[in-house]
């Protein structure tokens, strides 16, 4: 049994400590769930568009330091850009706008890009069905 | 600096300025050195610095130091003090006495049979055999994480040379049922081994009511020094070693002792057969940490209610995962560690979890505090007081907590 808390950047314990924009949007517009409790990491992201543009943006996560913090960070990237800018976000920016995060959780818990994108797809169909 | 300020110390060094108490509750990782045993070792290093195979004085004053921690060793389990042989490590004396006695033995038969629970130390060995062309027989276990001794005997063929079951389990703390493995060892005239790494120095052992015929341990798991381990190996067992070079050990085990190393093994070992009855201490403060914890709901005890290590206390907590609990744990000054996959290596929550039946999502949410010494019974509390805040904390972020 190992602490694999080494490694992780003054930025995302920050935002671990003080996750941003956590909960649920009632009436969201698109939602994007990503991961697996099997994996040990599930992301749910809610967004809220208005004239194209991310008008508010929240987050619900299981996971680990790494999976909380991506999320909480993603919805500060994310919220009053318009939807295209939103989609060209990475999984690399969120990691380097957090500092860095340790190479093991590079791909398991850096999932905030890709709730993200299926949030932003979800309320494109939702759209192209209406 | 006194052994309770080894523990818990008030300066917390990661917040400059600030007060902030310290609680270490992961005593099955690592525990401090006793200030005694320190004081055991320290002429060893650069005074009585001699190499125990030397034949002159200084020479031989080492060698009469590693003897003298050979017999406290040996005193601890009730063996004699030639049935020790000293290692680098709890991992080394796994991989000694299994590799060594399969090696040993292949012309009489390829086969060993294991529990599916035990530490990566005898787990990854015996994977290791069956690359090899070994065969190995991973029993399982209750939800309790118990080994059924039934399992043992039917899982015995003509070919099985080695049973190696651990004593007790280092996450679950499940204590296994050794002494009827080693009955039935001693009955099919196989070697029977036990890690006892998590045992060795918290509860009363003795090889001989065990059955076994190899025993392995470990100095920094009983307030010694860390690079020190130790196999006990029964007169008539035979082992292949793993190192070759200058005879050591009884040409087991090669290698220039590490007399500081043993010296301060042997001192922790006096020290925890004297102290063997500060279990009782230990078991109740885990069992208010216990009844405690399991006021939050949705949460549950890992292990076996009873059969189950004084120190160990091992929890899961639905729709939130370890890894940041043991986040907020140390924000709030307590070291404990966790089973999530989060907090590995392979990205696999714990295989010890996974073989007592749980999900993966139930096993990455677990949490294991492991008591010593020097914990009180102000510092279960405080645990007590904390742990709801952050376990619903992380709920309110979870997407599966409805």
């Amino acid at each position: 049994m190992k602490n694999m808390t080494d490694g992780y950047s003054e930025k995302v314990m920050e935002h671990f400590a003080n996750p941003r924009n956590v909960g649920e949007i009632k009436d969201a517009d698109g939602i994007g769930k990503v991961g697996n409790p099997v994996c040990g990491d599930l992301m749910w992201i809610y967004i809220k568009v208005k004239d194209n543009r991310l008008e508010d943006v929240k987050f619900k996560t299981f996971g680990c330091g790494a999976a909380i913090a991506t999320s909480s960070m993603i919805t500060e990237m994310a919220k009053g850009k318009t939807l295209e800018e939103a989609l060209k976000i990475t999984r690399n920016d969120v990691a380097e706008a957090l500092e860095g995060l340790p190479p093991v959780k590079m791909h398991c818990s850096n999932l905030a890009a890709d709730g993200l994108h299926a949030a932003i797809k979800d309320y494109l169909e939702r759209k192209k069905n209406r | 600096m006194t052994n309770d300020a080894i523990v818990k110390y008030i300066f917390n060094p990661d917040i400059p300025g600030t007060m902030t108490r310290q609680i270490y509750m992961d005593h099955s990782s690592t525990t401090p050195v006793d200030a005694a045993v320190t004081e055991a070792m320290l002429p060893y290093f650069s005074d009585r610095f001699g190499n125990p195979s030397s034949l002159y004085s200084i020479g031989r004053e080492a060698r009469r130091a590693m003897e003298d921690a050979r017999a406290k060793v040996a005193d601890l389990i009730c063996a004699k003090k030639e049935e020790i042989i000293f290692t680098g490590s709890g991992t080394e004396s796994d991989n000694l006495a299994i590799k060594g006695l399969a090696y040993r033995n292949r012309k009489k038969g390829d086969h060993i049979i294991t529990s599916s629970i035990e530490h990566h130390a005898v787990l990854y060995t015996c994977k290791y055999l069956e690359t090899q062309g070994f065969k190995v027989t991973y029993l399982p276990v209750s939800k309790e994480g118990l080994v059924n001794p039934d399992d043992v005997e039917t899982g015995i063929t003509s070919k099985t040379v080695l049973i190696t079951i651990m004593h007790a389990n280092h996450e679950i703390g499940t204590i296994q049922p050794v002494e009827e493995i080693g009955k039935i060892a001693k009955e099919k005239n196989i070697p029977f081994h036990t890690d006892a790494i998590q045992t060795a120095g918290k509860l009363p052992l003795n090889v001989d009511a065990l059955g076994v015929s190899l025993l392995s341990m470990s100095a920094h798991k009983m307030y010694g020094p860390k690079g020190v381990g130790a196999l006990y190996i029964r007169k008539g067992i035979g082992l292949e070693p793993l190192f070759h070079g200058g005879g050591h050990e009884r040409d087991i085990r090669s290698g220039t002792e590490n007399v500081p190393g043993i010296v301060g093994f042997g001192k922790a070992a006096q020290l925890a057969k004297e102290r063997l009855p500060e279990a009782a201490k230990i078991t109740k403060l885990r069992d208010s940490l216990i009844k405690g914890v399991l006021e939050i709901k949705d949460s549950y005890l890992n292990g076996h209610p009873e059969k189950r290590l004084p120190d160990n206390a091992n929890f899961r907590f639905s729709y939130i995962e370890g890894e940041s609990m043991i986040l907020n744990l140390d924000m709030k000054g307590v070291a404990a560690s966790t089973g999530s996959a989060c907090s590995s290596k392979s990205l696999e929550p714990s295989h010890v979890l996974l073989a007592t039946g749980l999900k993966h999502e139930e096993a990455h949410g677990s949490l294991r505090f492991t008591i010593g010494r020097g914990n009180t019974r102000d510092d279960v509390d405080y645990i007590i007081s904390v742990l709801p805040e952050i376990v619903n904390k992380l709920r309110m972020i979870s997407p599966l907590a409805g």
